[in-house]
């Protein structure tokens, strides 16, 4: 049972450098990052704080998907990247399946919440109720489980950093223990001030654009966006018009147990996160042609990820690159993201590299990629998302 | 592969952590909020870190070592815990002195301690547990969630226990807003006399409850957790009736065979509608109580229901609190716990004798 094989049937995203899959697939492959000045966030950081923002307002984004832009911001990315998923997986006759929903996200509805709480600190009887009604996390995921007419098994993981490679993984377990047979999962998160001011406070945040898995390394940029997979059992990919071209083969929960925040000196989560996923999937390290990294870019992450690294693929290490230096952080949306971009590394041969890499780590044996190579033969791919309460887990990819 | 709850860990607004009896000294509270009877926590906690911690982790925290301690483990394999609301206070700190502060001169530890994934995360530091740690946050199934998710690792072999939690919080701003939606009864009411008459309202709730969950049966396991379900925004009470009537079958069960039903009937008018109906319906003539006169309403409120139901199977013994009524077995063998939380998140639960 617990080996039976789930397919990837398809998959949405949506991010500072895309609006779907295909157009962050074309960033990547142009090498243009997402990164910039804030048009969409207001805060007093502007001018000092890049940000990776997906490049629609609200009002757009509402009005692509026919809602009232009072709705938060969270659930719109959300929204678009898992409508995009499910109907890039074309499966007939939905309805006939137990189709199940489960999303991730860091703050739920915060964006509206800051606004609410404006009115209401001065006063508890002010601020309007439509702007806080959102805030739950769960309540997010419903509001597109609803969007998207799922209603089977419906839930939300919360993980911070690792949020949605948790949702992606809990999604397939289901599969393989037979309560569902479809699974839109994934993740999503909107940029926030509260968010955005939390990791000014921790002093990890990169005034330039971020340099994941350099020497010179300053902190992360924050990003935000959502990315979805469909997931779906042997018998469901049976019948698809477009045969799936991967299927989740390993994956991976551990926990550092070291710090609230901080990873350990030797990568002790994201080692066994890595080392699991790899004896689940029943590959040898060697198997690996693509490690799609955390790579945040602060100090702590990368050396503690890169020790890992080593650790695990030393002396053969495969091609490896952090796509977050072109979406940034997009935190509780990471992982779904990440996912997208590692089906999308099989299904078109490509390795995208690692932007603004200049010098590599003087600890690390090993430099991750610095150009996009095009033809590669791209059988399995790593996907590493670690985060804070020392919440790491790891995901594997395989062709078909 | 049968599951068994090994151990528990309850804080909640009735005595029932420590030594405590079994209900035995009901606490009444008056207003519309029930707030947790906290225990000293310098028994689980280095006092230092007591200081830093907000309620809510404090109240996990010692829940899931009081948990641990009674199942005598140090280290659970894995551990799943759920909360609909997360860390409400220390969000709600940094929340108000980013904005009081205009993003200026911030502190970090409130925006450390304000994820969701905060106490799970303190419980892995505190015994050192490097397995598996996830955290569900989805509205009124967030403690089903992550209880499902501990039955699946138990039946994957991916672990031989499991510690799993339910826990929220009420805050001052969390229950104004609250009670601005109307969840609230806006007359200060007895919890004891929740279920008098007929009202629009609840009253507001609190708790934190683990579990150890394990596939290995042991004599002084509380009894055994044969099923879970969810089911999410029901059509109509035929639908809510069918979802019933299917997880009694899969259990392979007759509703006659229920020595007891725990519902989450919690004094608001409307909502209690579906218990009032399922009352006539399946659940006819067998003994019924509710739980939540005794912790109040809150989205993650069917872990104390399971404590409940826990203790009422290994003591044999139904509370005098819960003023049972109708056909009483004389041996509590078999607990159906039914919770809705405004008709969109139901749950069922089967607990039974070991």
């Amino acid at each position: 049972m617990m080996n039976a094989p789930v397919f990837i049937a398809g998959v949405g995203a949506i991010s500072a450098i895309g609006n779907n899959a295909a157009e962050c697939l074309h960033s990547l492959e142009k090498e243009q990052a997402g990164m910039g000045g804030m048009e969409y966030l207001d805060s007093v950081h502007a001018k000092a704080l890049p940000v990776a923002e997906v490049k629609l307002d609200n009002e757009t984004l509402a009005h692509c998907l026919g809602l009232s832009a009072v709705v938060s911001r969270t659930a719109m990315l959300s929204m678009m990247a898992a409508k995009e998923a499910l109907e890039n997986a074309g499966i007939p006759d939905l309805a006939k399946h137990r189709t199940g929903f489960i999303s991730a996200n860091t703050v739920g509805g915060m964006d509206r919440t800051e606004q609410f709480f404006n009115n209401f600190l001065m006063d508890h009887k002010k601020g309007k109720l439509r702007d806080v009604v959102h805030h739950e996390c769960g309540y997010i995921t419903e509001l597109v489980a609803d969007h998207l007419g799922i209603r089977n098994y419906i839930t939300t993981i919360s993980t911070a950093c690792s949020s949605s490679a948790n949702s992606i993984f809990y999604g397939a377990r289901l599969i393989r223990n037979k309560t569902l047979d479809v699974v839109v999962a994934g993740g999503t998160d909107a940029l926030t001030k509260f968010t955005l001011n939390g990791f000014n406070t921790l002093m990890i945040l990169d005034h330039e654009f971020c340099r994941p898995f350099d020497e010179n390394r300053k902190g992360l940029n924050l990003g935000e966006g959502a990315g979805y997979v469909v997931l779906v059992s042997e018998e469901v990919a049976g019948g698809l018009k477009n045969t799936p071209c991967c299927k989740l083969s390993g994956y991976c929960n551990a926990n550092d147990a070291y710090h609230q925040t901080a990873s350990s000196p030797d990568g002790t989560g994201s080692f066994l996160a890595m080392k699991g996923a790899l004896d689940r999937s029943g590959l040898k390290p060697s198997d690996i042609d693509y490690i799609n990294l955390h790579g945040t870019g602060t100090q702590n992450n990368d050396i503690a990820e890169g020790t890992a690294v080593k650790r695990l693929f030393d002396p053969l290490y495969p091609k490896m690159s952090s796509t977050k230096s072109f979406t940034g952080h997009t935190l509780g949306a990471s992982g779904g993201l990440e996912a997208v971009f590692s089906v999308l590394a099989i299904r078109e041969k490509l390795i995208y590299p690692n932007l603004r890499l200049q010098t590599p780590m003087k600890e690390l044996p090993f430099v991750p990629e610095t150009s996009l190579i095009k033809n590669a033969n791209v059988r399995n791919v790593l996907s590493n998302s670690f985060g804070f309460g020392g919440n790491c887990s790891s995901l594997i990819f395989s062709k078909i | 592969m049968k599951l068994y709850i090994r151990a528990t860990g309850n804080i909640s607004p009735q005595i029932t952590f420590g030594h405590a009896g079994f209900l035995t000294e009901p606490v009444e509270h008056s207003g519309n909020r029930l707030n947790c009877a906290e225990p000293d926590y310098k028994a689980f906690i280095d006092v230092k870190q007591i200081r830093r911690m907000s309620r809510i982790i404090k109240m996990g925290v010692a829940a899931a070592m009081e948990c641990l301690q009674e199942a005598g483990l140090e280290t659970p394999d894995a551990i799943v815990t759920g909360t609909a609301y997360g860390c409400l206070e220390d969000t709600g700190v940094f929340l108000s002195k980013m904005i009081t502060q205009h993003e200026e001169l911030l502190a970090p530890t409130a925006f450390i301690q304000s994820t969701h994934n905060t106490v799970g995360a303190q419980i892995a530091l505190m015994v050192h547990c490097n397995g598996y740690n996830n955290v569900f946050v989805h509205r009124g199934f967030s403690f089903e969630s992550a209880l499902l998710d501990a039955m699946l690792l138990l039946k994957e072999g991916e672990a031989n226990n499991v510690l799993v939690g339910g826990l929220d919080e009420t805050t001052d701003a969390s229950h104004a807003i609250l009670t601005r939606f109307g969840l609230y009864r806006r007359e200060p009411v007895s919890n004891f006399k929740l279920f008098e008459g007929s009202s629009k309202g609840t009253i507001a709730g609190e708790g934190a409850a683990f579990f150890l969950l394990t596939n290995q049966s042991s004599p002084g396991n509380y009894a055994q957790l044969d099923g879970l379900f969810t089911f999410y925004k029901p059509a109509d009470i035929k639908e809510t009736e069918a979802y019933i009537f299917s997880f009694l079958s899969i259990q392979s069960i007759l509703p006659a065979d229920i020595d007891l039903v725990i519902t989450g009937r919690n004094g608001d008018a409307k909502g209690d509608g579906v218990y009032d109906i399922l009352g006539q319906s399946v659940f006819n003539n067998i003994c019924t109580v509710n739980y939540k006169n005794l912790c109040g309403e809150y989205p993650t409120s069917v872990s104390f229901a399971l404590w409940l139901a826990g203790n009422i199977i290994k003591s044999g013994t139904v509370p005098g609190v819960l003023a049972a009524n109708g056909n009483k077995a004389k041996k509590i063998k078999k607990i159906l716990i039914y919770n809705h939380l405004q008709n969109i998140h139901h749950s069922l639960l089967l607990v039974s004798a070991c």
